[in-house]
């Protein structure tokens, strides 16, 4: 028995989500052997043979796997299918977009998104917007799993694992990268901030996110999110977009910022630990979740908030 | 080019479900249900390929009970010109809805697949990608921009650190997220023709496709719930028990 846990990194590094996901894969009870495939990946890899509990680091340095492309990645993860009993991986975008063309070409049913591992075939994962929680049972010989990574720990370092190359599989050639447009930014990414700032609807322009928003997120060393109405009138990048449909959050803080709570917004961030939120509408149901609810203006409440954080010495 | 576009019949997303107090799933009785919202962005993507001469013609296809096919008027009234409804009653996982699919595939050849990112009910994200597994063709999941060239497809992204653009050979499966359209209300007058358009009707049995469930649901449960706390009266308070009492800053 053997686990296969793909890694999230950048090439130089591992991501967090790594680090969380190690912690699912390891409550499956077998062995986890570690995947790292990008170009130039070498440090990535390094680090991933740090990571505890890791037995081995397959390496695969390949330009095919340089820019996220499902059809060669899946078909290098198919390959290593044999000497694996279960294949697990964050559910980032990357592997959201890869994992289930895997698990197709296995024949198996991909459980997405668990939130807990509950014995090595039975998981419990989200459903209608976190409204429901279902507990499902495999009955797949080979295992392909997400994992929601806002629900687990982060395994530290401390192991020495051998790395170990791996070879490219054949690139089915379907698809091929163009561009990107990455937005690089100082601040800690959404799923491993200890803090969120979030706004809503209310913002009315990039400019106010920009004048309002930030300097709240700067003074908190937090991370920046929206709601998804934010988004789609263009106050706000796609990928900080909170949500059911966007990004699942659970830091230690999270502040609501003239969000109205929509269930669709509530899926991405109740299982924060400690929840604000500000807002001129005292009946507005975000503040059915928020331990603490301020009704103000936010025009004037937030430049108020991020003066007294300043006077903390924040 | 003809453009397949399948569409599911979920729990409108404006209905808080409730689980069943059994615990074997939530409750369905009496609930208003709807196309699952990005099968909506799916089918006016592609209308609007149609549109610009680009898509022949239009095909919605559903797997479900009887009722899904409401689902599939609803994409006609949209302006899609045919549907297809494979009946399948029960737990149909994404695993067999796409070997349904591909089968839908194989008999029509469309050039381009066009599926929601994820249904809103079981939020798996996998029918489209499996689908692609299964047909062998290209992929580009989350897209916020489609354009067609000749055969072939250049697709803009969503990914977590923002956009990625990838070209695909056709035939391609897309799957549409939020911003890739704003899709339309069908008119009166298109409700009333949607009536006069064909639905090909299907079994699951009829593509001899095995239906049982890979995954077995176990039980199904409220997750832990979350009360709401207190309301501060102003700004120094909120920073005070921030402070003290939530020990957060
Ligand atoms: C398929 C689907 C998927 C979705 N996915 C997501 C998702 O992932 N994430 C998401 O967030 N949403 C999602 N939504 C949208 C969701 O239903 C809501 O429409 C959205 O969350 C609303 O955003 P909002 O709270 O910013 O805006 P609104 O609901 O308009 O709320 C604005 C709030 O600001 C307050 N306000 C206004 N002015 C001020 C002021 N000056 N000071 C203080 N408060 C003020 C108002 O009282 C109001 O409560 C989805 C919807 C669908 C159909
Ligand atoms: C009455 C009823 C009871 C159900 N009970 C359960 C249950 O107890 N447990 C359970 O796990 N599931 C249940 N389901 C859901 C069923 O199993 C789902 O269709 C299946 O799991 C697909 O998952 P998904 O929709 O989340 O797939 P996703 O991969 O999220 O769907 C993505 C896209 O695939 C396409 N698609 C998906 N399904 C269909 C379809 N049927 N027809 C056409 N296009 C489709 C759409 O374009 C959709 O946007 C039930 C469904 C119904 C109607």
């Amino acid at each position: 028995m053997t686990t296969l846990l793909i890694a999230e990194h950048d090439n130089a590094s591992i991501k967090d989500a790594t680090n969380k996901t190690l912690t699912a894969a390891a409550a499956l009870g077998a062995d986890v052997h570690v995947l790292v495939a990008g170009e130039n990946a070498k440090a990535a890899a390094d680090a991933a043979a740090k990571l505890a509990g890791v037995k081995k680091v397959l390496l695969a340095d390949n330009a095919a796997y340089a820019h996220d492309l499902a059809e060669p990645l899946a078909a290098l993860i198919v390959s290593l299918a044999p000497g694996y009993d279960a294949f697990v991986a964050p559910a980032t975008s990357r592997f959201k977009n890869v994992m289930p063309r895997v698990a197709a070409l296995l024949d198996v049913m991909q459980v997405s998104e668990i939130i807990k591992v509950v014995s090595p075939d039975t998981f419990e994962r989200p459903i209608y917007a976190g409204n429901a929680i279902q507990t499902v049972k495999s009955k797949d010989a080979k295992k392909v799993i997400t994992v929601r990574t806002s629900t687990f720990a982060a395994a530290g370092e401390g192991g020495s694992a051998p790395i170990e190359n791996a070879a490219a599989a054949a690139d089915p050639g379907l698809s091929s990268f163009l561009g990107e447009e990455v937005a690089k930014s100082d601040r800690p990414e959404l799923t491993s901030a200890k803090i969120i700032v979030s706004g809503g609807r209310a913002m009315q322009s990039r400019e106010n996110f920009a004048k309002y928003i930030e300097p709240l997120a700067d003074k908190l060393g937090a991370g920046v999110g929206a709601s998804r109405a934010a988004v789609d009138a263009g106050y706000a990048p796609n990928d900080w977009q909170v949500g059911q449909t966007g990004k699942v959050v659970a830091p230690e803080l999270y502040v609501a910022i003239g969000i109205s709570g929509a269930i669709q917004h509530l899926a991405g961030m109740k299982d924060s630990k400690v929840i604000v939120a500000i807002n001129k509408d005292e009946d507005a149901p975000i503040f059915q979740v928020a331990d603490y609810g301020l009704v103000a203006d936010l025009y004037q409440a937030v430049p108020e908030l991020t003066d007294a954080l300043g006077k903390l010495g924040k | 080019m003809k453009v397949l576009v399948p569409v599911k019949r979920v729990v409108d997303f404006n209905v808080k479900v409730r689980v069943k107090s059994d615990g074997t799933g939530v409750e369905l009785a009496n609930v208003k249900m709807s196309m699952n919202p990005f099968d909506e962005i799916a089918v006016e993507e592609a209308l609007r390929l149609k549109e610009a001469g680009k898509a022949t013609e239009v095909v919605v296809v559903s797997i479900g009970p009887a009722q899904a096919s409401e689902t599939i008027r609803t994409g006609l009234a949209m302006g899609a010109d045919r549907g297809i409804l494979v009946k399948a009653e029960g737990n149909v996982e994404p695993l067999a809805v796409a070997k349904i699919l591909k089968a839908v595939a194989d008999a029509e050849k469309p050039g381009l697949i066009i599926l929601g990112k994820q249904a809103i009910d079981d939020d798996s994200n996998q029918t489209g990608q499996m689908l692609a597994a299964l047909l062998g063709w290209s992929q580009a999941t989350f897209a916020s921009k489609l354009e067609v060239e000749g055969s072939d497809f250049k697709v803009t992204r969503e990914v977590d650190g923002g956009l990625q653009t990838v070209k695909l050979k056709g035939p391609a499966i897309v799957t549409t997220d939020l911003r890739l359209n704003e899709p339309r209300y069908a008119s009166l007058p298109n409700i009333m023709k949607a009536k006069k358009k064909p639905i090909d009707d299907k079994n699951a049995s009829d593509y001899g496709i095995d239906l049982t469930p890979h995954l077995e649901v176990l039980k199904t449960a409220e997750p832990p719930g979350r009360k709401g706390g207190v309301k501060v009266k102003d700004v120094a308070e909120l920073v005070s028990k921030l402070k003290t009492e939530a020990g957060v800053l």
